[in-house]
């Protein structure tokens, strides 16, 4: 079985242990620590570290489609932000009649506008199965209409990686329309709870960062299942011969397309789990400089690793905090300085560095590429 | 009424036998004409302005004007009549009337203002008038005339009639009738209407929708018919200003792309940070206008070539510093590049200033081109698509006709073969990137006319200018000229009913399913150069 494999591999079983080990920790300090220790981690914390989490699994999403199988993405962002979107609509639909202007059906800031009724597309969010559902689905679907498109006609390379970014830049600018009904500028905030569940208390924000790691972990094996499978194997050969998969009898463009629409799905659930955490959900999202920042945090981790995107994403997210934190103006100098020494530098991101010390030690290490095989 | 009838009837008349040119003599005809308004009883300063008016005085409109304003005042010791420049705290600025000197300061009391009753003044604004209709520039009489569109009235008529008898020049004479007609017909008269049928004046309109309200059936049908045809024109002349507005976004478009065609289409790299060399060019501009200060004009000619040089230096910059070393990854060049635009856009943040920067307009570039009464064209989008045509031109000769066009033709076809024929291909590859990188500077520089010089400037554009290129082909100039301007056009087409922003989205996905249709864009390259 395809997604029992990895279970057996020891680097996938040393990536789960370290995620395990790392959330039980986090849950144990903030739990069990009094307040003013020195160790205990705050609500703020956990809620942060959920966050990198997504950030994570999103990372694992674009590396999955951009390490093994060629294609830079500079739209996931849309995937990321889609799944937000349903999650937000489920939330904002869950508020009922706390809201500002307390109507039971309409979010606030359909009342705002004016409107009488609930448009057709926010029907069914206030179910939670039906909300979790469009989380894959509205990403999925996407990525299978654009992925049918592109792959079909052979837009590969410099000239996907733009024009997914003309999606992103397009469903932004879509998104920022009042008339949308999804929000506009402002999007979906001012969430109340979820499953019942009061997303202002720690408890809940502790569980979401539970449920976060959860899903990186998940989402980690079944990326790894693919990879690892005949599939992942093939997948890797369109990458790095495209013509030759396709003159050997593969159809290049299912295996295209089925990989990035699961990359796509992913990158929903990162967004989904993302926005109860931040507690709001806007067309910024969207943004084309959000997707290409995504592929940095990537490429610093080492890119076809998949360990190396959570790495990667973990890493600048953490020192995004920082600089911003201390001197905001620096940040953009230093994400850019990033951009070029990685890519100058380190070709392989954190995961070569760390793969060239151990091939010095034991000299028996597989490159990634045909790690597959093995 | 009949008073300004009978004024306006003897100054039509006398202007016809006084149009011999103002002598400049000791004598100055003009000071005793000035002296009998200054000293004038009330009964009889009509005839003094007449007398005035009727001179054929070329500073008459000059000295009535400021009659009407209270600017004409007397010093009480010489009994002079002078001109008052400024009448604001204690002191005056004043000139001389007849020679326009200026004659420095007075105290206002030793100034008297020469009396005007608001009757006269009244019936001045009518005497300037008609006192352009006689000017010797044509455009001056014309518009007069177009000031006169629903003004006449019953006392302009006969006298604007005498002046279309000898007015010569055609434009003016349309004016002049067209603004007889709006009077004649909302006095029911039917031949008016024709008249007015082939008029774009916004008072020929009204005075037509009123008369198709009217009661007088024949009357109402004809007008409504003479509206009907002025629907028509006025249609095609929005036609016309949509699709000029249209070349004008694409000229913006092709001179935001065209230099992205030169690194992409033909070198093959990806330069995110385009936008910013563009960004560059527009902040040269807002520098040179600093540096010459009230010289708006000059620093924009000189700003020409030192956009260009600021640019290319920075993406000779670029390319030594980082592209070289990726060369034949793509995909990394893209990522480093956008890393480099993050820095640029950061770096102006720090060092200028994170708000917009404000680039004068000279005066030869503001105002508009005017074609019609519902059609004009605003200057500075006429000199840009102009630019845009000339920077178009200018390359299409150095790829075409120079050493350095062949070369990296060459370059780019075979790398290996050139390099084997004697081509530096790395000095090729400076030239050219330095090339499109000064070709975004020019960019810049035309586009701080139209919009704000800010940070952002050049991530506005970055996005559309791949759309271009790849739309047009890659590797192809007349392709992103053609599809640089049609894709503005339809951007204007889409506005008028779908709003700027679904616009943009509308083109946006129109060109995604296009690239799908046709991977390599409207002129694919074809033979050896297209597997390069």
């Amino acid at each position: 079985m395809w997604l029992t494999r990895p279970l057996q591999e020891r680097s996938t079983q040393i990536f789960l242990g370290v995620l395990f080990a790392a959330v039980l920790v986090v849950t144990s300090l903030h739990l069990f620590m009094p307040q003013d220790s020195a160790l205990h981690v705050s609500a703020f914390t956990v809620t942060l570290l959920g966050k990198y989490l997504c950030y994570a699994l999103l990372a694992v999403a674009v590396d999955l489609v951009w390490g093994y199988l060629g294609i830079l993405s500079l739209g996931h962002g849309a995937f990321f932000a889609l799944g937000g979107y349903a999650m937000g609509m489920y939330l904002m639909r869950q508020i009922g009649d706390r809201g500002v202007y307390g109507d039971p059906i309409l979010p606030d800031f359909m009342v705002f506008l004016n409107w009488q009724e609930l448009p057709w597309f926010w029907h069914g969010f206030d179910m939670a199965w039906f909300a979790f559902l469009m989380v894959l689905l509205a990403p999925g679907l996407l990525a299978l209409v654009f992925g049918f498109l592109a792959f079909r006609s052979r837009v590969t390379g410099v000239y996907l990686s733009i024009i997914t970014q003309a999606l992103t830049f397009a469903l932004m600018l879509a998104f920022f329309r009042n008339e949308m009904g999804f929000g506009g500028n402002n999007g979906l905030t001012d969430f109340k709870d979820i499953l019942g569940f009061n997303l202002r208390t720690d408890a809940t924000r502790l569980g979401l960062f539970i449920a976060t790691g959860i899903a990186l972990a998940i989402g980690y094996v079944i990326c790894r299942g693919i990879v690892t499978s005949k599939l992942g194997r093939v997948s890797v050969a369109c990458r790095d011969a495209e013509a030759r998969t396709r003159f050997l009898g593969y159809r290049v463009e299912r295996v295209q397309l089925f990989v990035f629409v699961v990359s796509a799905m992913l990158a929903g659930v990162a967004g989904a789990l993302y926005v109860p955490q931040v507690g709001i959900i806007n067309p910024s999202e969207f943004s084309p400089l959000f997707s290409i920042e995504i592929v940095v945090w990537v490429a610093l981790g080492g890119r076809a690793t998949l360990y190396g995107a959570v790495i990667g994403a973990i890493l600048v997210n953490y020192a995004k905090t920082v600089f911003t934190g201390i001197m905001p103006d620096a940040w953009l100098f230093a994400l850019g300085g990033l951009f070029v020494l990685v890519t100058v530098f380190l070709p392989k991101g954190i995961a070569g560095l760390l793969q060239k010390r151990r091939k010095a030690k034991t000299d028996d290490d597989t490159p990634t590429g045909q790690e597959a095989t093995a | 009424m009949s008073i300004c009838r009978s004024l306006t009837l003897l100054l039509i008349a006398l202007i016809g036998l006084l149009s011999l040119p103002a002598t400049a003599q000791e004598d100055d005809p003009g000071k005793a004409l000035l002296i009998n308004l200054a000293e004038a009883p009330a009964s009889k300063v009509e005839e003094a302005v007449n007398a005035i008016v009727s001179s054929g005085d070329e500073r008459a409109r000059g000295w009535l004007e400021a009659y009407g304003n209270n600017r004409l005042s007397r010093v009480k010791d010489t009994g002079q009549v002078v001109l008052v420049l400024n009448n604001r705290g204690r002191d005056w600025e004043i000139a001389d009337p007849l020679t326009g000197e200026n004659l420095g300061e007075m105290s206002r009391r030793e100034l008297d203002r020469v009396a005007i009753n608001n009757r006269i003044r009244g019936q001045l604004e009518g005497i300037l008038a008609m006192l352009d209709l006689n000017a010797k520039d044509p455009d001056v009489r014309e518009a007069s005339a177009q000031d006169m569109m629903g003004k006449v009235d019953a006392s302009l008529v006969a006298p604007l009639e005498a002046q279309l008898a000898k007015e010569e020049d055609a434009a003016v004479r349309n004016r002049i009738e067209e603004a007889l007609a709006i009077y004649r017909v909302s006095e029911g008269n039917l031949e008016a209407v024709d008249v007015l049928a082939g008029s774009l004046h916004p008072g020929a309109r009204a005075a037509l929708n009123e008369a198709a309200r009217s009661d007088n059936a024949a009357l109402a049908a004809s007008a409504t018919d003479a509206l009907e045809s002025i629907e028509q024109k006025l249609k095609l002349n929005r036609a016309a200003e949509t699709l000029y507005f249209g070349l004008s976004l694409g000229s913006v478009l092709v001179l935001a792309a065209i230099g992205l065609a030169i690194t992409f289409g033909v070198m093959g790299v990806i330069n995110m940070a385009h936008g910013e060399l563009i960004m560059l060019g527009a902040y040269t501009t807002w520098g040179m206008q600093q540096l010459l200060p009230g010289q708006p004009g000059l620093a924009l000619i000189l700003s020409i070539p030192a956009g260009f040089l600021v640019a290319a230096t920075a993406g000779i910059i670029i390319e030594r510093s980082v592209i070289q070393y990726l060369k034949g990854r793509p995909l990394e060049t893209l990522l480093a590049t956008f890393g480099i635009s993050l820095i640029l856009q950061q770096l102006v943040r720090t060092v200028i200033s994170p708000q917009n920067r404000t680039v004068v307009t000279p005066d030869w570039m503001s105002g508009s081109l005017v074609i019609n009464d519902a059609l004009s064209l605003t200057l500075n989008r006429l000199y840009v698509l102009a630019f845009a045509l000339i920077v178009f031109a200018g390359l299409m000769l150095i790829m075409r006709k120079t050493r350095l066009g062949l070369e990296v033709r060459a370059v780019t076809q075979n790398r290996a073969m050139a390099r084997s024929m004697g081509i530096r291909a790395t000095r090729v590859d400076i030239m050219t990137f330095a090339l499109g990188s000064g070709v975004a500077g020019l960019a810049g520089v035309a586009l701080s006319q139209l919009t704000n010089v800010g940070p952002n400037l050049g991530q506005n554009y970055i996005i559309d200018s791949f759309m271009v290129v790849v739309f047009g082909g890659v590797g192809n100039l007349w392709g992103t000229l053609i599809a640089g301007l049609s894709l503005g056009t339809i951007n204007q087409l889409l506005e008028p009913w779908a709003g700027a922003v679904l616009a943009k989205i509308i083109v946006l996905v129109f060109i995604i399913l296009f690239i799908q249709k046709r991977p390599k864009g409207l002129f694919p390259q074809k033979g050896r150069a297209a597997e390069g």
